[in-house]
């Protein structure tokens, strides 16, 4: 059974991980192998990353509870990890710091992303800006219409954007250019990985840097009800902020820990992210893991209303928790986590990630599953000011005049 | 079975000059066309043909390479039809390699490829995103079959990676002459000659430079020094710039001319 500390022997997770690379990019990813063991038993680099947290990110992040929006949660006691609340609005600034400190150890001096949603190439143009690093993000030209607020608050914090045309134009394809830059760039350039995939040492590297958020939950959820959660529940696209908040639980066998991909239009219509429902092993992106491929080992585009779970791959831990049993994973289709979105919105006065409203679907479930005694923490992994010109659009809400409704073109 | 690799470069050893390695994907521009193609190239002299296997997720390769796996995609290009394109090459004179990523092979089944490659009369395999590390039942599978396990070398490669990689390779040893993607380059890269040296301290296996290599006269300057010159996107560029098959056929043609006589030292 997978726990805290027995996950990685060499870069695998079970049977999953590994490292699928050209050799070109050996070198690179022993020296960040390298660099990241030193780093995280280096009081220096520790204090620094805590201050960072602190004073810039505007850590521990809150645990708010939500009874209005648990009133449909079967009444269970539901949390919520506030990582909306961070700067840049995600949890996916905790990664972009930390690997910016790894890109500065390193004496690199530029750092390249993938993006889907845009929360992690916002992140890292962030950390960039105020580390004083170069910073160039790519982004599927599909993923750059949906979410062009976030190209524009790249572009502001200095960060160059390629809007990437080749295959799906969606985060598969941001991924292979930024490994095609990278291969061409390495000596003087970082790739920051945004999720818990890619070759080894990623998955580690940034369930490290997301272990915050478990842990800081898991001191909160005590103070707060004396005892630990039933169930944690996040969404999953490539899978760190799952992988954080469950990273906190995972020795504790009394905690479920509950992940939501993507249904997209439902599973039974092939347009969806279902790695898991629909899915087999394969390796994609330098990493064994479950893929939405056909017969023939090829990817099948994914589909989502999100874009940030709009991949067709998974980090390969959660391949090993899915396998293992230790965590449950279920789709949750675009109408299911549309509805979750207005509910959090309208009860809580708090307009979630896309992203995020697939875990809330998930809670919905959960907690009608276990009952008014139980106690769940929800990651709310993000906000949803970038997702209003979708939201919008999908309500069939009309912008005032006089507004102009910016996506979609 | 046609040529083995290790005839091939011994051959081209004794006639003076480094052999010579083409690389088109199956399917490109069509599968029929895919086969005429890489048979004018026999013709025209390449001593290895490359025959790449089309992946949706290409992460070690530039645009022209790109443009025409996709395409091949488009038209049906799966792996069965690649294992028939192998057996309707003229593998009499010329070694016949499947140059792979690695998920369409895991998804075949590692020894049902290896199996049915030998059969179709190819003898080797190039795998751009495998590494020793993580080719454990690959090697045992094509050793069973008799197929060549081509890892490659890169540039930023250690003295002790490459004595991994080249303990576990058998053919030839790809030596990536840059950092970066497949494409034509105005210059072959300059650490490729360094590279190629650090190489040969570690193995008596040939070593092929690819990346980069378009023009005879690259293929002059590189055959000084490996003893194999790959050349992939600039087939893929010339046939882009033809009207049509018997066109790209002379096109092509003309090129592995070119570059067949480059290699001479």
């Amino acid at each position: 059974m997978p726990t805290s500390e027995s996950a990685v022997t060499s870069g695998h997770f079970g049977p999953y991980g590994g490292r699928f690379v050209p050799e070109a990019l050996t070198a690179a990813l022993d020296e960040l192998d390298a660099v990241f063991r030193s780093a995280i038993i280096d009081p220096d680099f520790i204090a620094q990353l805590t201050q960072l947290e602190l004073s810039y990110t505007g850590r521990p992040s809150p645990l708010t509870r939500a009874d209005r929006f648990a009133v449909h949660c079967g009444g269970a006691r539901v949390y919520l990890k506030r990582e909306d609340l961070n700067h840049t609005g995600s949890h996916k600034i905790n990664n972009a710091l930390g690997q910016a400190l790894l890109t500065q150890r390193m004496g690199k001096t530029r750092m390249i992303a993938e993006t889907g949603a845009g929360q992690h190439g916002v992140a890292t143009a962030t950390a960039a800006a105020l580390l004083g690093l170069e910073c160039t993000v790519f982004m599927g030209e599909e993923d750059t219409r949906r979410q062009a607020l976030n190209v524009v608050r790249m572009q502001l914090l200095g960060a160059e954007v390629i809007s990437v045309t080749a295959g799906s134009r969606t985060l598969k394809d941001a991924i292979n250019e930024a490994m095609r830059d990278w291969v061409a760039t390495v000596e003087r350039t970082h790739y920051v990985l945004g999720t818990v995939t890619g070759p080894a040492p990623f998955p580690e590297v940034v369930r490290y840097f997301q272990a915050v958020i478990g842990r800081e939950a898991r001191e909160q959820i005590q103070l707060a009800e004396g005892r630990l959660p039933d169930a944690v529940v996040a969404c999953v696209g490539g899978g760190s902020n799952a992988m954080g908040l469950f990273s906190g639980f995972m020795d504790d066998p009394s905690v479920q820990l509950r992940g939501y991909e993507a249904g997209g239009d439902g599973v039974e219509t092939g347009r969806h992210a279902a790695r898991f429902a629909a899915g087999s092993p394969g390796v994609l992106h330098g990493t064994r893991t479950y893929v939405m491929q056909d017969e023939w080992g090829q990817t099948i585009p994914s589909h989502s209303i999100s874009a940030g779970l709009d991949y067709p791959g998974v980090g390969p831990e959660h391949s090993w928790l899915h396998d293992s049993g230790r965590a449950k994973y279920e789709p949750v289709n675009d109408d299911e986590a549309m509805d979750a979105f207005a509910l959090l919105s309208r009860t809580e006065g708090i307009i979630p990630a896309i992203e995020t409203a697939h875990a809330l679907a998930g809670a919905i479930r959960v907690g009608r599953e276990l009952g008014s005694d139980a106690v769940i923490i929800l990651n709310l992994s993000g906000r949803g000011d970038k997702d209003v010109a979708t939201a919008a659009r999908w309500f069939g809400i009309g912008a005032p005049e006089g507004i102009e409704m910016v996506e979609g073109r | 079975m046609s040529r083995r690799l290790s005839e091939v470069f011994l051959q081209a050893k004794s006639a003076n000059r480094a052999a010579l390695i083409g690389y088109l994907p199956a399917g490109f521009p069509t599968v029929d066309a895919s086969v005429e193609l890489m048979n004018a190239m026999i013709d025209a002299g390449v001593d290895a043909i490359e025959v790449g296997l089309p992946y949706s997720d290409p992460l070690m390769d530039g645009a022209e390479i790109q443009f025409a796996v996709d395409l091949a995609l488009t038209t049906g290009t799966t792996t069965d039809v690649v294992l028939d394109v192998v057996g309707r090459l003229d593998g009499t004179r010329a070694a016949v390699l499947v140059m792979s990523y690695w998920n369409p092979i895991e998804r075949f089944g590692v020894e049902r490829f290896a199996k049915h490659l030998a059969a179709a009369g190819g003898n080797g395999v190039i795998t751009p995103d495998l590494t020793p590390e993580e080719a454990g039942s690959w090697l045992t599978a094509t050793r069973a079959h008799g197929i060549d396990t081509i890892f490659l070398v890169a540039p930023s490669s250690t003295d002790d990676r490459i004595s991994t990689v080249v303990k576990n390779t058998s053919g030839f040893v790809y030596a990536a002459s840059t950092m970066g993607v497949t494409g034509a380059r105005s210059q072959v890269g300059a650490g490729a000659q360094a590279l190629v040296a650090r190489t040969q301290m570690a193995t008596d296996l040939p070593i092929a430079v690819g990346l980069g290599v378009s023009t005879g006269a690259q293929a002059h300057e590189v055959a000084a020094y490996a003893d194999g010159v790959i050349v992939g996107s600039a087939f893929i560029r010339c046939i882009r710039a033809t009207p049509d098959l018997p066109a790209a056929i002379c096109a092509v043609r003309a090129l592995a001319d070119e570059l067949a006589e480059g290699v001479h030292r």
